[in-house]
């Protein structure tokens, strides 16, 4: 902790943003997986468990969309700001579904198992799906043998 | 002194009527599931601070390895974010299904 660089607060990443690539491949892979949810949903709730389930998945991806956005910006201008950005970003994306799922909880459109079993599972599933490629590229650079060059 | 004398009447209006027990259970239902959920998010606040803290520290000592370590961090937040996420569904549901 003393080690640290005084003017981290002012350090930030021009580069391009991980987080963005990430989520776009998570938002693939939800896209990839909607149809089979759905109609997994549906077998089990009927149409409101479908309607349900693309709706808990519509949300989940904004939720990755968003933290994603949120990062993103704010390390191109510090990495203190994205880290306040991240801090509140979580209270305001809580809160976002929270008020997305309180607008619809009474349509008659809406199973709320089905709906909260698809927010839990689905962002779950999709990180997991997620990590193993990253993992795997994470780990690719110690695994690679170094070329020599003669 | 009149606002307490009106305070004390209606706590004494209110200790006669009768308590529905369906509607005392249900009322205690809601608060529990409100306090679960505030309990639920604290662990995931305070996870994502030190994800966040840790990050930060790793990124002041190597900034070359700032994408790996975002790219990690991301990902434990997501990870982390998923125990608010189940709190809040098990309120959702302990509320309203």
């Amino acid at each position: 902790m003393n080690n640290l660089n005084p003017s981290v607060l002012a350090m930030r990443d021009t580069g391009p943003s991980p987080e963005a690539q990430i989520t776009r491949d998570i938002v693939k892979r939800g896209i990839i997986a909607a149809p089979a949810l759905i109609v997994l949903s549906s077998l089990i709730w009927g149409t409101a468990g479908a309607w349900s389930s693309a709706y808990g998945l519509g949300l989940v991806l904004c939720n990755f969309i968003i933290a994603a956005g949120l990062v993103a910006t704010t390390a191109r201008i510090s990495y203190a700001l994205m880290m306040a950005a991240t801090m509140f970003g979580y209270i305001l994306r809580l809160g976002l579904i929270a008020l997305a799922v309180m607008l619809v909880r009474n349509e008659p459109w809406v199973d709320l198992l089905a709906l909260g079993l698809t927010l839990i599972i689905t962002h779950l599933g999709l990180l997991f799906w997620e990590m193993r490629y990253v993992s795997a590229t994470l780990a690719f650079p110690g695994l690679k043998p170094v070329m020599e060059n003669k | 002194m009149e606002a307490l004398a009106t305070i004390a009447r209606i706590a004494a209006e209110a200790g006669d009527a009768v308590v529905d027990p369906a509607a005392a259970k249900n009322t205690a239902a809601a608060a529990s599931a409100g306090y679960a959920y505030g309990l639920a998010a604290i662990g995931p606040g305070i996870g994502i601070g030190i994800i966040f803290g840790k990050a930060i520290e790793s990124m002041a000592r190597q900034p070359e390895a700032a994408g790996m370590v975002r790219t990690t961090m991301f990902l434990g937040v997501a990870f982390t974010e998923a125990l608010a996420l189940i709190g809040f569904v098990a309120f959702i549901l302990l509320k309203f299904a």
